[in-house]
């Protein structure tokens, strides 16, 4: 209501997050969280045993590490931040007042977590002498742990989103950072970080050494015991936090009920965790015992399922958290919680700053419709790209001309069906006129003989 | 001529009507800390952040420039690699350090911010792409030194290219922002990032900028080559330390001196709205200092060999001054343009959180927010709004009709509710039906009524698609 509009027809405004987030995190965890530790200890396995060949694996596989982690790696994570701010600046702008401490520590920790990656790698060959080069494992092992801090700050948000606890009441940070699913979810991607590291330092080794190298079936050992080692940490995180969002998801929600589709989610969420930690174990244990028996590519197989695994992951976290972009708070519209009944009462269009008109009336029904579509459904839904709304109708009312009083009553009711959609934030005019705009973008009914064939070409 | 005006009025006059100041309303919840603290912190937390930017920027250029002179007299390539090896490390600091200013940014102008964000939204989403983009050239460009020589050069000298335009471009996007949000009176005029560009003064303040980051480079170099621990004789053997430091503080003085043609620039450019006493003490104050940096830079230059350098230290400190003071010029302008569009936001919140009480308070008591509100359920809205989408009365689409559910179960509406509650799939052509046990049974029960009402006049009518 407050903020000009950004919209994306096509992509879809959540896609452009969601694409920034995925990347980030699939950088973030694996690389920066994870890889860090590994090369710390590969370092260290060469200092102790007095071979270089340990340490010239490990800064190859740094100098990979680094390039992407000081790019990509961190650019996405700003990026979320941009974005958002772009997509759903109340959702943002609110967090940050609720976080404000933890958003700062988080900033004083990224200084440092940067700081201590660029010491630790353009110090790399300076520091050559022994007591320099324990001070220099020492580093490495500083940079691991601010690595992680961030991730935990960080994901005390996440779970904010999801579950506000104690918050809506008390109104303190603490309350927000120790959330319901904080913890769970920590514990879930700390070992995913490291496990997925060890995958992805195992691919490293294979294009930083020649086949003969004799350190290639000794490293490839070394962290394949590693990526052991963290999988039943995995599957312990993963139980937990499985097992804690019903629970969390009861407690929130005013309508305390799991949808069919987050069942079907929540299921799959365990076979994926199966299936990946499988066929990880499978191979790290090949790993260990025989290094040399697994080819390079064999390796993508774990990684894509571990990717499956997180991709899953954080959409069921994405589907918990609606239809609220902050839990019993706000919308993921914008529209606050306490706000609703003004807007029901006397219609969103007085409020919105930016309206072009500020009363739905049938003489402007469209214009007032389409207000009405941007300002309360756009942060999700488009009317021809990603998630559009008209195809969503077209599965419920086919193809012939919508009625406007079935669609009206629809509207005013979706959140009684489908509860991870937001109550309408409208009254009855607005609500008729957004339904009224829906149907001038109802595309024509098909010529009745060609309906049949239409039909089939459907199914 | 006359007549054409007096036919445009209408227009115009239009136009003026439309372009009123749109007054938003502020977030519910409260600034986590003081505002005096923001202020106070925002400025200084910034010029530390844009010190990296504009070493960042200035060095991308610088080492383009001597890279190409270095085609012609190798020294400069050397020289133009040193400069280069300092951009990948700054622009590390720079990123990590815009964190904490954007996060006060966005707490003291939370509606501004967003506002010109949103305003500029298809810029400021290309924004991490470019900026990874330039970050990866610029270590290829710093990678590739050794290798991409001969007839590869051309190819490591576009590369370098590259990264000078991007980091070029990009401050533009964020200049963009920050001009935008201090006119709210232009952004129903603002379509996108280049209507953006034409309102306020954003190319004299992006000329200075890349002047100041010129500037700020050539000190920081004069500096970081140097200082005694930079190994002058292993990677630059054709230059001497004196020659470095002269070299470079000659560069400061001269983009220094140009400064005073577009800091004037910017100043008369600069929309009235937010120019007050305090805002020219700062910048008048930090002009003076300029003058005296100027003084000992030229000190510096004509210095001998022996002596050059002695009052790097001085000039650093007191460049630092002229900084701040324009920086908290900046910001006094800042909130003087600001002050009267925050105040009737901060009234408009006001008023709606009263409405939004009240209406709570209405609601608590048990008096009603309202006709929507306060109407009582019926079973014909419930089923309007919960089943109409798949039940209809005689026509069985995704599920059956309200006349075959009459004649399941017209004697027993209870088993309507306890069906709706936990529902099965019973037929192998719809899908699952969503359990409704969250209506509650009396909504479910007058859902039911209502169904068996419609159902009981109809007549079926054949499924509609095979």
């Amino acid at each position: 209501m407050d903020f000009p509009i950004f919209h994306l027809e096509f992509l879809g405004n959540r896609m452009l997050i969601a694409i920034t987030a995925i990347i980030h995190v699939l950088i973030n965890h694996p690389l920066a969280v994870g890889a860090y530790p590994l090369i710390t200890l590969l370092e260290w396995w060469g200092l102790r045993k007095g071979e270089p060949a340990w340490d010239k694996l490990a800064y190859r596989i740094v100098f990979i590490v680094f390039i992407i982690t000081t790019t990509v790696g961190a650019l996405t994570g700003v990026g979320i931040w941009l974005t958002t701010s772009l997509v759903a600046p109340f959702a943002i702008g609110s967090l940050l007042r609720v976080f404000f401490w933890g958003w700062f520590a988080e900033w004083l920790v990224f200084i440092s977590e940067v700081g201590l990656i660029m010491a630790y790698y353009l110090t790399w060959k300076r520091f050559a002498t022994p007591r320099l080069k324990r001070l220099h494992v020492a580093i490495g092992a500083t940079l691991s742990a601010f690595s992680w801090l961030t991730m935990a700050l960080i994901v005390a948000i996440l779970g904010f989103m999801m579950n506000s606890g104690a918050w809506t009441q008390d109104k303190s940070l603490w309350s927000a950072m120790f959330n319901p699913l904080y913890l769970p979810q920590l514990a879930f991607r700390t070992p995913y970080s490291m496990f997925t590291a060890g995958l992805f330092v195992w691919f490293c080794i294979f294009f930083v050494t020649k086949r003969d190298d004799p350190i290639r079936p000794r490293a490839v050992r070394l962290v394949a015991i590693w990526t052991l080692a963290w999988l039943p940490l995995v599957v312990l995180g993963a139980l937990w936090y499985w097992r804690s969002v019903p629970a969390a998801m009861q407690a929130n929600a005013n309508v305390a009920l799991l949808t069919q589709a987050f069942s079907q989610w929540h299921g799959m969420f365990i076979k994926i965790i199966g299936y990946t930690v499988a066929v990880v174990a499978v191979m790290a244990l090949i790993g260990a015992v025989r290094p040399r028996a697994l080819p390079r590519y064999a390796l993508l197989v774990p990684f894509v399922l571990s990717i499956w695994l997180l991709g899953h992951f954080e959409r069921v976290r994405e589907f918990i958290r609606k239809p609220y972009v902050i839990a019993d708070y706000m919308y993921a519209n914008g529209v606050r919680v306490s706000a609703l009944p003004v807007y029901q009462r006397d219609g969103i269009l007085p409020y919105a700053t930016y309206s072009a008109v500020k009363q739905a009336t049938a003489a402007n029904a469209l214009v007032a419709g389409h207000e009405v579509f941007m300002l309360t459904c756009s942060r999700c839904h488009t009317t021809a790209g990603m998630n559009n709304v008209i195809t969503k109708f077209e599965h419920l009312y086919g193809r012939e001309p919508w009625d406007h009083e079935a669609l009206v009553g629809f509207i005013q009711g979706m959140h009684l069906t489908r509860t991870y959609m937001p109550p309408f934030p409208g009254n009855e005019a607005e609500a008729s006129a957004l339904a009224t705009y829906l149907r001038s973008l109802q595309p024509p009914a098909p010529a009745v003989s060609a309906a049949p064939a239409v039909l089939t070409a459907n199914r | 001529m006359l007549t054409d005006f007096i036919a445009q009025l209408p227009n115009f006059l239009a136009q003026v009507a439309t372009t009123e100041v749109p007054v938003p309303h502020d977030l519910e919840i409260p600034l986590p800390i003081p505002e005096w603290a923001l202020k106070l912190w925002v400025v200084p937390v910034f010029l530390l952040h844009i010190f990296f930017v504009n070493l960042m920027v200035g060095g991308a250029l610088m080492a383009f420039v001597n890279e190409i002179i270095g085609l012609r007299f190798p020294r400069y390539d050397r020289l133009a690699r040193c400069i280069g090896e300092t951009v990948t490390v700054n622009k590390s600091l720079a990123v990590v350090l815009g964190i904490g200013p954007m996060l006060m940014m966005n707490l003291l102008y939370t509606i501004h911010f967003y506002s010109a964000n949103a305003l500029t939204g298809h810029a400021w989403a290309l924004l991490i792409p470019l900026i990874i983009t330039v970050f990866l050239l610029a270590y290829l460009h710093k990678y590739t030194w050794e290798t991409w020589t001969g007839p590869r050069k051309g190819r490591h000298v576009l590369v370098g290219g590259a990264v000078a335009a991007l980091f070029l471009f990009i401050p533009l996007i964020f200049l963009v922002q920050v001009n935008t949000m201090l006119f709210p009176d232009k952004w129903s005029q603002v379509k996108g990032f280049f209507t953006a560009l034409q309102i306020g003064n954003v190319f004299p303040r992006y000329f200075h900028f890349v002047a100041a980051s010129l500037a700020l480079m050539g000190l920081f170099l004069a500096g970081w080559f140097g200082r005694k621990s930079f190994p002058v004789e292993e990677k630059l053997p054709e230059f001497t330390r004196p020659e470095l430091r002269r070299h470079f503080y000659r560069w400061t003085f001269w983009v220094s001196c140009a400064q005073f043609a577009f800091g004037p620039l910017v100043f008369f450019t600069l929309p009235t709205q937010g120019i007050t006493a305090t805002v020219m003490l700062w910048i008048f104050g930090a002009v003076f200092v300029a003058i005296l940096v100027l003084g000992l830079l030229w000190k510096e230059i004509h210095e001998s060999d022996a002596r050059i350098g002695r009052r790097f230290w001085p000039i650093a400190a007191l460049f630092s001054l002229v900084v701040l003071g324009m920086g908290q010029g900046r910001h006094v302008y800042r909130e003087a343009a600001l002050a009267p569009h925050k105040e009737a936001i901060a009234r408009k919140t006001a008023e709606f959180r009263s409405i939004e009480l009240g209406t709570q308070m209405r609601i608590r008591t048990g008096l009603g927010a309202g006709d929507a509100l306060t109407a009582a359920p019926s079973g014909k809205k419930l089923f309007a709004q919960t089943c109409a989408a798949c039940h209809a009365v005689e026509k069985a689409t995704s599920a059956p009709s309200l006349v075959e559910i009459h004649s399941l179960f017209k004697d027993n509406p209870a088993g309507i509710v306890s069906w709706a509650k936990a529902p099965g799939k019973k037929r192998a052509q719809y899908g699952p039906m969503p359990p409704m046990a969250h209506l509650g049974d009396d909504n479910l029960a007058l859902i039911a009524a209502y169904m068996l009402e419609q159902g009981k006049g109809a007549t079926a009518q054949p499924t509609a698609a095979p």
